[in-house]
């Protein structure tokens, strides 16, 4: 009778004492033992998936399980994952996690003989392995939160990987609990997969023994059983019968639920036949099957870890929730690679699928190999052998036969190879090709590896796809006649020019084959026939959602950040009004960059007439510079509006083809000529090159031979003089020039106020800024006045100099306060004023010419030394600007 | 309406049409006598010299026998399709990124510095005009930069290596007819797959009047992505990196065509050059031009 035993410390309800009629008359005990640690692990996004680890002994042997499940008591149907070979629990937790957080309860276990539980090896007998995952079942089958079909019998799902494949179909044979399966890279029937054909599997065989802790650990019959064959090299009918009757195929007939079968192709252990085995048992016991042959196997290679698990997600869905929308994808799918990833090295795969599984032997085709006979020699000690498939080391090798490379070695005088003529068109084989040879052997068995070469057009390389082989053993009574050779399955695209070489090899490195030296020969005894599953469809490459995706949604953000940026500069409608005024600024402000309150330029406005010469006046820093910036659409004014010709300044104002500019020093293309520049210049305007005139620009540059020279040679004043003359280009209405004389000579500086001068007569207007006072003074009409950032005074020259004539009349010797007085006092003098060294009198005619001035002062004993006009506008300017800082 | 349109049409000199200004040809001009673009040139037109020079020195590297790793180098001297495919293979990871860097990253820059830029904007190029014609003009260098070397190698290998097919690392040969679209597809690839570093320097190119700070910068972020690329704890995060996909190059070279890599790697890099290049215009049109 069985005892549970519920001591752990979450679930302390005591478990029912149900029993399925597994349980009964079994006399199995299952102790949950140990105080069941448990963990929670945190999913991305979904529900908590607590683990409980517990030792379960079933006869006498502990068990190491873990369940994982999310909390809440609502019922769901249960996984249990089978572990690989060598393994232990621990290799399928992230599976178990991921599964239990898509709500099932999962159950997994090391299997007898691995990880903490004990007992020995038994490669799942029914009476042990196989029993233990009905006990599991049964501990299910008492979960409060796990689904029942019926009472004892939970819904459970089965799946695992190699060695938990096996077990997983035996248990859907043995258990009639198990509702859908999906085993991984398992075997069929073990026998054929360790001695297929009666040739011994020596490396792989090894190998797996090894794995398994080595002999001692597995039962003492299968340890004999090795030992006698490994010894022998060729398995006796004990051997084939032990491994056969505790292989799922013994139970064929009995595995009638869902199941879905995935393969390797680089799988020399257990190659797609074994799958064809299961497909063919299960679908012809009337249940779903679907097969898909993944990249990979136990030779290595992708093995497509979380594609499987999905398709696994999605079967159980189907057929455990019972989720009829769930996608349980193609009946029959292959990984075909294409390429290599060049980000990573990893091979690029591709999906091929149809609705149902077309078997090893679809579609077909006949490739002619010739009669010819062959004889070749078997090695004594079969030594050195042929090298396909070198399990354990191979790692990623079988993949590379798909890019074109093959580690595949014949030893010559030790095969036979049937070629075929190169193909003309391209082929692509999916099962296994049959050939019929006729073998003679010299004595005993023939023992002969069948392989299909893909051979380059050129002969050179061959490649033997997947690196799989087909061992045959053909006895004495079938020699001399025709014996039908089925070659590995294989999935590999022939390309035209290529061709298709069967090589029957004495030797091959993973098999144990005859050491006794003899001849073989082999005739070729009609033509290869090469399936095609022609009902396999290639699926488009599937290529992430952000391949398209994300530059669509670059389109619509850069859309979006262009629209938002050209909202801003709605450009107001012409003022029509204004359409003769040059320039008209209104309430013009800008905030030095990064300053909240502290202005280049505020609140300026003035206006500009058709036909003056516009001094700009103010010392450095007034704002002048910045105010000719804004009126270039360089800048973006804070507040106010420039109008030229009526036309609201924005960037890129068309009106600005209106306005021609020097500011702030030349801008040239250093490399090129002056003339070069300038012609660039007007062809950048997109203008007729006739209304250039650039002839009569480059007269004012006059820069005669130097025009041919790269601007970097150009000293600062031929730089100015290129400027001003690309300024002038094409004759522009508004013409501004900041600065122009800077760097200038005196006869170029009086040559350049006289263009200044011709220029506005023409009925244009020029726009000069400067801080010299004798350049504005002497060329200008109108001046506006800056100081800070502010308009001072604006008006023609004359308004500001003041109406009255101003006179200085210096003195060898002091002026005495008296004189002063005297000399305002006369007639005709507006004001007469001391200056500050005293020598000097300011004296302002009002009425009175300067020569009447001089005859007074003459008159009133004033030692004079000269007189002379006095410079009125600096004392204005000096006057306005300090005024303006009062 | 009218009104307004007559208005408008008075307000603009004779002759002038903003969608004429600055001319594709005319930057195309201004640029390519520049010294930085013709020492690029030369520098591409020469490396394939300089290789065969070293392979004449050094020996073909299938007669050193070579380690184990096949790689396109020791194919180099198979063929001219060989020689050109190795020539842009070598030169696509950091060569290639020069040019494309300077020739986007100095574009508006440099302008800048000359003070050439406000006589530009003022004359008046509207200002995404202005970025559209010197966009267009760098792409186009960069594009002749990273055509003119497998074209020289062609010529070179040819007259060295002569004419052949195309050898592949992994196994199998290309025949001959097939080459040349093949290393049209690299070009195109690998062209594609640096707008990223097209933009970023175009972006900075309008954000700074230092030319060199522009080119260094694209240049650096780029190598910045290369680095990010080799943390292996990114995981698919790294997808997302355009240098990711660098290496999908190869792609166009393997036996069968494959396409996804070399399709993702240009959606990503597509995606951060629209980006980058819009926020390039968004910027430019609203800064205030203090060079």
């Amino acid at each position: 009778m069985e005892t549970p035993i519920a001591r752990t410390s979450r679930w302390r309800r005591p478990l029912p004492r149900k029993r399925g009629r597994w349980a009964a008359g079994l006399a199995a005990l299952v102790v949950l033992a140990g105080a069941g640690t448990w963990t929670a692990t945190a999913d991305d996004g979904g529900a908590a998936v607590h683990r409980q680890d517990r030792m379960m002994r079933v006869d006498g042997v502990s068990i190491d399980t873990s369940y994982f499940a999310t909390g809440g008591t609502q019922r769901r149907p249960a996984v249990l994952i089978g572990h690989g070979f060598g393994g232990s629990k621990n290799d399928v937790r992230a599976q178990a996690e991921q599964l239990a957080g898509a709500g099932y309860a999962v159950l997994t276990w090391s299997a007898r003989g691995f990880g903490k539980s004990g007992g020995e090896i038994a490669l799942n007998a029914p009476d042990r392995e196989v029993k233990d995952v009905s006990r599991l079942i049964d501990w299910l089958a008492d979960r409060p939160e796990v689904e029942l079909d019926a009472k004892g019998d939970p819904r459970v799902g089965v799946t695992g990987a190699s060695y938990g494949g096996a077990v997983s179909l035996l248990a859907a044979g043995y258990d009639k609990r198990v509702d859908a399966i999906a085993p991984q890279i398992t075997y069929w029937n073990l026998a054929d997969a360790l001695f297929p054909d009666g040739v011994f599997k020596k490396l792989w065989a090894g190998i797996f023994v090894t794995t398994g802790g080595g002999c001692q650990k597995f039962e003492k019959r299968l340890c004999d059983m090795y030992e006698r064959v490994a010894v022998s090299g060729k398995p006796d009918a004990a051997a084939r019968a032990l491994l056969t009757e505790r292989s799922p195929s013994a139970v064929a007939d009995r595995i009638k639920v869902p199941a879905l079968i995935v393969q390797g192709q680089s799988d020399s252990l257990f190659p797609l036949g074994q799958a064809d085995g299961m497909a063919e048992a299960i679908s012809g016991n009337g249940a779903p099957v679907a097969v898909d042959w993944i990249a990979g196997g136990h030779d290595g290679g992708d093995l497509e870890t979380d594609r499987v698990r999905q398709r696994i997600d999605g079967w159980f869905d189907r057929y455990l929730k019972g989720d009829k929308g769930a996608d349980t994808g193609p009946g029959f799918r292959v990984t075909r690679t294409g390429g290599i990833d060049s980000t990573d090295g990893a091979a690029l795969t591709r999906g091929a699928s149809s609705d149902t599984y077309p078997g090893l032997s679809s579609g077909g085709e006949t490739i002619d190999l010739g009669r010819r006979t062959q004889s070749f020699r078997n090695p004594a000690g079969a030594n050195p052998p042929a090298i396909s498939a070198v399990p354990g080391v191979g790692g990623g090798l079988s993949q590379l036969s798909s890019l074109g490379v093959g580690l595949s070695i014949d030893f010559p005088g030790q095969y036979a190879r049937f070629d075929s003529a190169p193909l003309d068109k391209s082929l692509r084989v999916t099962g296994s090709p049959t050939a019929r040879v006729v073998v003679d052997a010299e004595r005993g068995d023939a023992v002969l590896f069948g392989k299909v070469y893909d051979v380059s057009p050129d002969g050179k390389q061959q490649v033997l796809p997947s690196q799989l082989v087909a061992p045959f053993r053909i006895p004495q009574s079938q020699q001399g006649k025709g014996v039908q050779l089925t070659l590995p399955a294989i999935d590999h695209q022939f390309d035209a020019g290529h061709r298709l070489r069967l090589v029957l090899s004495a030797t091959d490195l993973g098999y144990a084959s005859p050491a006794e030296p003899t001849t073989y020969k082999v005739t070729a005894d009609g033509p290869l026939s090469v399936p095609t599953a022609p009902a396999l469809k290639t699926a488009a490459a599937t290529l992430p959602w952000w391949t398209w995706g994300l530059p669509a949604g670059a389109v619509v953000i850069a859309a979006a950040l262009l629209f938002t940026a050209r909202r801003r500069t709605v450009t107001p409608a012409p003022d029509p009004t204004l359409a003769g005024v040059p320039l008209q600024i209104t309430g013009l402000s800008k905030k030095y960059a990064r300053s909240a309150d502290r202005y280049a330029v505020k609140e300026l406005s003035f206006r500009v007439e058709k036909g003056q010469v516009l001094g700009l006046l103010g010392p450095n820093g007034a704002g002048k510079t910045t105010t000719l910036r804004m009126l270039m659409g360089l800048i973006t004014p804070d507040d106010g509006e420039i109008r030229v010709f009526g036309q609201a300044i924005r960037p890129g104002a068309p009106v600005l083809s209106r306005v021609g500019s020097f500011v702030e020093g030349a801008g040239f293309l250093p490399h090129l000529s002056g003339r070069a520049n300038l012609e660039l210049y007007w062809q950048a305007t997109g203008r007729p090159a006739e209304d250039a005139h650039i002839e009569e620009a480059l007269e004012i540059a006059g820069l005669g031979e130097a025009l041919a020279r790269a601007v970097r040679t150009y000293s600062q004043g031929m730089r100015q003089r290129l400027a001003i003359a690309q300024a002038m280009l094409g004759m522009p209405d508004l013409l501004i020039l900041d600065e122009p004389t800077n760097g200038l000579d005196p006869p170029q500086i009086r040559e350049m106020r006289d263009v200044m001068i011709r220029y506005a007569a023409g009925g244009r207007t020029v726009i000069v800024s400067s801080h010299l006072l004798s350049e504005v003074e002497q060329s200008c009409t109108h001046l506006v006045v800056m100081d800070r950032g502010r308009l001072v005074q604006t008006g023609p020259v004359a308004e500001i100099t003041g109406s009255g004539d101003m006179l200085l009349a210096t003195s060898a010797q002091d002026i005495a306060e008296p004189l002063v007085g005297k000399v305002a006092a006369l007639p005709g003098i507006g004001s007469a004023v001391r200056t500050d060294d005293g020598r000097g009198l300011l004296v302002r005619l009002d009425g009175a010419t300067s020569s009447e001035l001089i005859a007074e002062l003459v008159r009133l004993d004033m030692p004079l030394t000269g007189v002379g006009p006095h410079r009125r506008l600096e004392d204005a300017f000096l006057t306005l600007i300090s005024g303006g800082s009062a | 309406m009218s009104a307004a349109v007559d208005a408008t049409e008075a307000a603009e000199a004779p002759g002038y049409r903003a969608r004429r200004t600055l001319p594709l040809r005319v930057e195309a001009v201004r640029q390519l006598r520049r010294r930085r673009t013709l020492l690029m040139g030369g520098v591409l037109a020469a490396l394939p010299f300089i290789l065969i020079a070293a392979f004449a020195i050094g020996g073909t590297p299938s007669s050193r026998g070579g380690g184990d790793r096949l790689t396109l180098m020791d194919t180099a001297t198979a063929s001219a399709a060989n020689f050109a495919a190795t020539c842009l293979f070598v030169s696509a990871g950091f060569l290639l990124v020069v040019p494309v860097a300077l020739f986007c990253g100095d574009t508006v820059a440099s302008e800048a510095s000359w003070s050439s830029l406000r006589y530009l904007l003022a004359a008046p190029v509207p200002r995404a005009r202005l970025l559209w014609s010197k966009l267009v003009v760098a792409l186009g260098f960069s594009l002749a930069a990273m055509v003119l070397l497998p074209l020289v190698a062609l010529a070179a290998g040819a007259a060295a290596y002569g004419w052949g097919p195309l050898e592949l690392p992994t196994g199998g040969a290309l025949a001959a007819s097939d080459t040349v679209p093949r290393l049209a597809l690299v070009v195109a690839f690998i062209f594609v797959s640096q707008l990223v570093t097209a933009g970023l320097a175009f972006w900075l190119s309008t954000k700074t009047d230092a030319p060199l700070g522009a080119v260094g910068g694209a240049v650096g972020l780029t190598i910045v992505g290369n680095v990010l690329d080799a943390v292996t704890a990114l995981g698919s995060w790294r997808e997302f990196l355009p240098a990711h996909w660098q290496f999908a190059r190869a792609d166009a070279l393997q036996p069968d065509l494959e396409w996804g890599g070399m399709a993702k790697g240009a959606a990503i890099s597509v995606t951060y050059a629209l980006i980058l290049f819009a926020f390039a215009f968004r910027g430019f049109s609203r800064k205030d031009i203090v060079s």
